[in-house]
């Protein structure tokens, strides 16, 4: 009597649109798919906590959570101790997951780059005040001065505003001349043309400022007003919150634990969205910066990939305009890229004694000398705090054109009685 | 409407519901350093997301928990100002 073919398990990190909607396009094809991600719910950091308006996102979680699809939330990946196996820690559980194959969706976090008073309380990512908002955090009558670059200063702007904050400034690091040709570029994804006009609208009245840079927030035990910059002159605007962001980079960690190629700081991937490691797919962010649009096209792609066969992937009716999508997605991503790219001067802003490494206080005149990331790591303590880098990596290799060498697990702070739960017990009777 | 609740920052009662994570209602409290740093500098949350450990308290007497993925629960303990390694105030007002 033959055996009953297994269905194909598929391993899906990360909930955000990419991983999403993979783990939807697996499922359908039959395969068991487990969708883990580090945080409380569906939707990653665009559609945090499953609240967004979007049509798109609201259809997305319906039908992951109408699926198959088993859903582990509040896990991060620790380690991959062995192919075909991940290591998962879930409030102090540890958690195996084995996989046949692996879509690593693993999204990008914001780049925060060091200037004078940049560790002050109130001084938040741009998507980090949005994520303090939708958590519950009240804005109404605050002043929140909003800085940076990228299409998110906007949209995050306006979002504050609808939530009754007063913007008195959205100061945008790149130029004039580049954010135009930008504009110029949402012509290969017409969703965001529109959104940047609803968005535009909400805006009025605020002012927004090109080539114009925090240098200097102040405040004793919180920030109370922050300096900003233009070639034409420095100025002072007093408010409660500064939200700062520099654009994103992708959350490495877990592609490079696994071996999986990266080039330029984004992992490599073929047609069918496959790392140099096979069996393990990229789909979103850490393949390059694009959005939800290009996320949700790289996902389907995946999903397809990771249960067909290469003969029965042309079956599938869908794929050419998956690529056809992608393909748009990607020359707006190439226009995010250079439309934002970051200014010279940022790297002029920190003082010798203003703190990179927040984790371990470290700050950037401990760093002078040194040749490297890891010199500085061993002799400084670089990186070697909580955060393991994932704030004052994408600063340093900024700053000082040191890129992220490797890793090692564990890629998140694991309690030791976490660790220990998943060794086999041994008496010790000597 | 959410049903509302009341959680404790530092013995205050602060009303809440089951959306509102606990950096948020810590930020609520009026509190804006949650922690300090190993030089003693106040910090308080970054990146929102889990991600700077920037944001770290004590719920329910665990310290070192990331207080912006963690949603408020009715009655939760929540305890602001430990050192950078997520001790608890009274072990580091020892020191």
């Amino acid at each position: 009597m033959p055996a009953v073919p297994q269905p194909v398990r598929v391993l899906v990190v990360g909930a955000g649109p990419a991983g999403m909607q993979a783990a939807l396009t697996a499922v359908a094809s039959g395969a068991a798919v487990t969708l883990v991600d580090g945080s409380p719910s569906l939707g990653g950091q665009i559609w945090r906590g499953e609240q967004s308006h979007s049509r798109a996102a609201a259809a997305l979680f319906e039908r992951v959570r109408g699926s198959e699809v088993r859903l582990l939330f509040g896990c991060q990946i620790v380690d991959a101790p062995e192919p075909g196996l991940l290591l998962g820690a879930a409030e102090g559980k540890a958690e195996w997951l084995p996989y046949d194959r692996l879509i690593l969706a693993t999204g990008a976090r914001e780049i925060f780059l060091p200037f004078p008073g940049w560790t002050l309380p109130n001084v938040f990512g741009v998507g980090g005040i949005q994520a303090l908002a939708k958590g519950g955090l009240p804005l109404a009558g605050k002043r929140v001065v909003v800085a940076g670059s990228g299409p998110l200063l906007w949209s995050v702007a306006a979002y504050l505003r609808g939530r009754g904050a007063e913007i008195p400034l959205i100061a945008e690091q790149t130029d004039l001349a580049r954010l135009v040709q930008f504009a110029a570029a949402l012509r290969f994804l017409p969703s965001k043309f529109m959104e940047a006009i609803g968005i535009a609208r909400t805006l009025i009245g605020t002012g927004l400022r090109t080539g114009c840079y925090p240098v200097h927030a102040h405040g004793a035990d919180r920030l109370t007003a922050v300096t900003l910059r233009t070639s034409a002159r420095e100025w002072t605007v007093d408010c409660d919150y500064l939200a700062c962001g520099f654009g994103f980079a992708p959350n490495l960690e877990l592609p490079l634990l696994l071996g999986c190629t990266v080039r330029d700081g984004f992992v490599v991937v073929d047609e069918w969205q496959q790392t140099s490691v096979p069996g393990i797919f990229c789909v979103g962010e850490p393949t390059g910066i694009g959005g939800a649009e290009k996320s949700l096209a790289e996902g389907a792609i995946a999903g397809i990939a990771a249960t067909c066969d290469v003969k029965d992937r042309a079956l599938k009716g869908s794929t050419a305009s998956l690529f056809a999508e992608r393909l748009r997605c990607r020359r707006f991503a190439d226009a995010l890229r250079r439309g934002f790219a970051l200014r010279e001067e940022l790297r002029t802003l920190p003082a010798s004694d203003t703190i990179l490494c927040r984790c371990e206080d470290v700050t950037i005149g401990r760093l002078i000398g040194h040749p490297s990331w890891r010199s500085a790591k061993l002799h400084e303590r670089l990186g070697m705090g909580h955060c393991q880098g994932r704030v004052c990596g994408a600063a340093a290799e900024f700053l000082l054109g040191w890129p992220m060498e490797s890793v090692r697990p564990p890629l998140f702070p694991v309690h030791v009685d976490t660790l220990a739960s998943v060794v086999p017990s041994r008496e010790h009777d000597g | 409407m959410r049903e509302q609740f009341e959680v404790r920052v530092n013995r205050e009662a602060i009303t809440v519901d089951d959306t509102t994570t606990v950096a948020a209602a810590i930020l609520r409290a009026g509190v804006a350093g949650f922690r300090q740093s190993p030089d003693g500098h106040w910090r308080g949350p970054l990146c929102g997301m889990g991600i700077c450990a920037e944001c770290r308290a004590t719920i329910d007497g665990v310290p070192g928990q990331y207080t912006c993925q963690r949603w408020c629960r009715p009655g939760m303990q929540i305890v602001t100002g430990a050192a950078s390694d997520g001790e608890a105030p009274d072990e580091l007002e020892e020191r």
